[in-house]
């Protein structure tokens, strides 16, 4: 272990940004994790309070501290309600990058992350192996969902039902695809994300077939790395450069027009973390990230702003069904983009949009909080639960594998009749 | 000091998991929404039910433990700042509104339930609790209560404690005391309620809470007008009141204010107006179209260059826009903000605004001005960083003065944000060292020990 006071040094770098936050508790109001427990150290204000009492010697206390930061879902409801504008997320992740260079990294991250994840040809060779053994430890939980559960105890897996990993994941069937401009006279980078790629390859294949039928050519380099985000949340910054590194080089070329995503947390990590963080590499590398994330968008927000979305005048295949919408934190809060969805889903042939309560309330997903804090996390799922099936939809549609994950999960649990899909997947089958 | 034997006492009470002890937790109830120093607890204390909450006091009361009642902890005058060596109480698990009754028009709540969560279980039923603090999403009822919290409504509707019909709470050995009633009318005993308005926590805890309900208006209007000097803005005020017309809110912003707002939330508001003014009035749909347009041809009497009467919701939703962005827009210009609440008759507005001005130009120091027109209640919002150690003593000093200024005045030091720490020691210069020793035989009756929220209001 380090140092206390070089510590608490660090720490106080952070002094310009904590100072900001005037205590108002505004933060509560709108925190999924403070709703569930009602327990200051929960809430936005409260995390900030400990990172500021630490650094200015009140607690000496830095693994309890970290245990707290690590209950959040990085969600950004409270930095986007925030009256003062304190940037709550940037402090959150550099106080967890500190603790955690200062506590070290659980054997599991270390192994996850270090071990595999930035190694992304082996990361991606050891989960196709995984596909192919999974059956062994698992049964399907509910046929209609196409969810899996544990056979076995496992604790890091717990009750929860997931998505199996995908039989034949995207890169297998698409790698290096790099065609011309296309008819539309564009050319659109494609960056599927981890889950889309070993879980949700349909999601991938749906973008491919959107952006061929609006005629963009397709440049989809090979062996991609991992965005960076669950290193980077678990505080471990140099797992991150090195994904970020791995990136840069094929993402800086290609010359294409927009780069698209299907994920949520993926486009708001290119978007707003690739280029600050990039600047620690180098200044030549910020200007690339920064290039890169000047161009990067979310699908639908790219759809919507570019073609015409309204197939509202296609066949009608089978009865109407009602579909409903639930904003991804990472593309309201974090980006901004909740409208252009709902565009989209309005115009689609065949469905009935219904709006539902409290659509932009985090899914309690949360990345690895999932795994560290299933409890919770199941309870504030429990919320969106109700709130889909109050809408009585056939279909939820989002734009985030790890929500896709989440509402899964919640609605398997319940045995629920409610389709989850990608809204690409939607607007894919309609066209 | 809390012994080990005590600490199980507590735990054996409330369960493990509701008295916490660890330095992080302790470290999380040390601070309000007030700008001073942190004072960590030696525990803290959440009770579920009201014979848990009783038996903590009771506890409390035998071993003269100092208890910090908090609610959200929105506090701004560090009334939620612990005691050294002291519990905290929290009461946010205890948060069940118990009835609403829409014949009697009343409700009984518990003490931890939140304002707008209140209101909108309220406004479900049709009915109406007007008082609106600027924290209602997260403020509790109890510390409405305990802080006599006001809001944009005041003028027309009053403040928390025109709602209160009666509650019970414990007092410093834990009894259960019960004043007032559901009915409307209750002369039965000492009118108890009124003394635990504003108590902020020092002469008892609050258990059970009934609350008057009233109709909701049929009708509102909303309007913004544009002055070019702040005479013609609050002479306005004046002449609105004079022409017997009492609007549900009546808002006022600066030129400092304006320009904040308009550069953070590009709202289309005037810039180059001195003052602005937002007017809403609400009641039946006939006399709300007569007092708008009374209200609109006073403001253009008063040399208002431009008047906006909100067309639709939308619109209406513009005009409070602006004003809900104030202190947002005013919180981000600098680290620190001081949101002042010193009141004066509606009638001196002109004066306070002015004077205002004075004491910003003395110490050089931003000061942005809005709040509460209709009743004289200003917010004048320093903003500074409480880093800079010069700065911040030029801070104090100006506040100072605006005590002064608004007592001068014939106003009062809080408003609406209470006394707690931050103004106790400016107490005797408003109402003078009898009133103080009087309620020093008030406390020192009810609570001989000094456990309920020592060092608040009135000072050790």
């Amino acid at each position: 272990m380090n140092d206390i006071s070089n510590l608490r040094a660090t720490l106080s770098e952070l002094d310009d940004l904590l100072v900001n936050c005037m205590r108002c508790g505004m933060c509560q109001s709108v925190c999924p994790v403070f709703q569930d427990s009602m327990l200051e150290g929960d809430v936005a204000r409260g995390k900030l309070a400990l990172i500021d009492g630490l650094a200015k010697r009140m607690i000496d206390s830095p693994v309890a501290v970290k245990e707290r930061l690590d209950k959040c879902l990085l969600c950004g409801s409270c930095e986007a309600n925030c009256p003062s504008g304190v940037k709550i997320t940037d402090i959150f992740i550099k106080a967890r990058t500190v603790l955690t260079a200062y506590i070290g990294l659980s054997p599991v991250k270390k192994a996850i992350f270090r071990g595999t994840l930035i190694h992304p040809r082996f990361f991606t060779g050891l989960l196709s192996m995984g596909a192919k053994f999974q059956w062994m430890a698992t049964s399907k939980a509910d046929p209609f969902l196409g969810t899996s559960c544990s056979k076995i105890m496992s604790p890091l897996i717990g009750n929860r039902h997931f998505l199996p990993l995908a039989k034949r994941p995207l890169h297998k069937d698409y790698s290096g695809v790099d065609t011309g401009k296309g008819t539309a006279g564009m050319r659109v980078a494609f960056y599927p994300g981890c889950v889309v790629d070993k879980m949700l390859p349909q999601v991938g294949h749906a973008v491919i077939k959107v952006l061929e039928h609006h005629g963009c050519g397709i440049y989809l380099p090979k062996n991609q790395g991992c965005c960076g985000i669950p290193a980077l949340a678990s505080g471990d910054e140099a797992s991150f450069l090195k994904l970020l590194k791995h990136n840069l080089k094929p993402f800086s070329q290609g010359n294409y027009d927009v780069l698209v995503t299907p994920c949520a947390t993926c486009t708001s990590t290119i978007k707003k973390l690739w280029p600050k963080m990039a600047a620690k590499i180098s200044p030549e590398a910020e200007k690339k990230a920064q290039r890169i994330a000047d161009r990067t968008m979310d699908i639908s927000e790219f759809l919507v702003k570019t073609f015409d979305v309204d197939l509202s005048a296609h066949a009608v295949v089978g009865e109407k069904k009602t579909v409903t919408w639930h904003d991804p934190c990472h593309l309201k809060k974090s980006i901004g983009v909740s409208a252009e969805p709902r565009t989209i889903l309005k115009g689609l042939p065949g469905y009935e949009y219904a709006e539902m309560n409290e659509a932009d309330t985090c899914c309690g997903n949360g990345g690895s909080f999932n795994l560290l804090h299933y409890d919770t996390s199941s309870r504030i799922g429990a919320k969106k639960r109700e709130n889909i099936l109050a809408t009585g939809a056939d279909v939820v549609a989002t734009g985030c594998p790890a929500c896709m994950m989440q509402m899964t999960d919640m609605l398997s649990q319940g045995h629920d009749p409610v389709a989850v899909k990608h809204i690409i997947e939607l607007y894919a089958d309609a066209l | 000091m809390i012994s080990g034997n005590l600490k199980k006492e507590f735990e054996i009470l409330l369960g493990e998991k509701n008295v916490m002890s660890d330095e992080v937790s302790r470290m999380n109830y040390a601070y309000d929404a007030a700008v001073l120093d942190p004072v960590m607890p030696a525990l803290v204390l959440r009770p579920e039910s009201s014979e848990q909450l009783g038996d903590v006091l009771r506890l409390c009361g035998e071993n003269g433990i100092p208890v910090t009642v908090r609610g959200a902890g929105t506090n701004l005058s560090g009334g939620t700042i612990p005691y050294k060596n002291g519990v905290v109480l929290l009461t946010n698990a205890m948060n069940k509104i118990i009835e609403i009754n829409e014949a009697d028009m009343y409700a009984i709540v518990q003490p931890g339930v939140v304002t707008a969560n209140f209101a909108a279980a309220v406004a479900a039923k049709g009915l109406f609790y007007p008082p609106d603090p600027g924290s209602q999403k997260v403020s509790t009822l109890a510390g409405n209560v305990a802080e006599n919290a006001g809001g944009l409504r005041g003028l027309k509707y009053g403040v928390t404690k025109d709602y209160l019909m009666g509650m019970d709470f414990f007092d410093a050995e834990g009894t259960l005391v019960k004043t007032g009633s559901k009915t409307v009318k209750c002369v039965t005993g000492f009118n108890v309620g009124g003394l635990m308005v504003a108590s902020e926590g020092c002469l008892g805890v609050f258990n059970e809470i009934t609350l008057k309900l009233i109709p909701p208006p049929k009708a509102s209007k909303s309007m913004m007008a544009v002055y070019d000097s702040v005479a013609d803005a609050t002479e306005s005020v004046a002449a609105i009141i004079a022409a017997k017309i009492v609007p549900c809110t009546l808002e006022f912003m600066d030129n400092f204010t304006i320009r904040a707002v308009e550069d953070y939330a590009k709202a289309g508001l005037p810039v180059d107006a001195r003052a602005l003014l937002l007017i809403e009035v609400d009641g039946h749909p006939g006399q709300v179209a007569d007092e708008a347009a009374v209200v609109e041809e006073i403001c253009k009497k008063h040399n208002a260059s431009r008047i906006q009467v909100a067309k639709d919701d939308e619109e209406k939703n513009k005009v409070w826009e602006a004003r809900r962005a104030a202190l947002s827009a005013l919180a981000k210009l600098k680290p620190t903000l001081v949101l002042e609440d010193a009141t004066v008759p509606r009638s001196q507005i002109p004066e306070m605004v002015r004077g205002l001005d004075t004491v910003a130009a003395k110490f050089g120091l931003s000061i942005g001005t809005f709040g509460h027109a209709g009743d004289g209640n200003l917010h004048p919002t320093i903003l500074c960083d409480r880093r800079d150690t010069k700065e911040w003593h030029k801070v104090e000093a100006a506040i100072e003065d605006i005590f002064d200024l608004a007592l001068n005045l014939g106003g009062t030091l809080s408003g609406e944000h209470g006394i707690g720490i931050a103004k106790s020691g400016y107490m005797a210069r408003e109402v003078g060292e009898g009133s103080m020793n009087y309620l020093h035989k008030i406390k020192n009756a009810v609570d001989p020990k000094g456990i309920l929220n020592p060092g608040k209001v009135i000072g050790d």
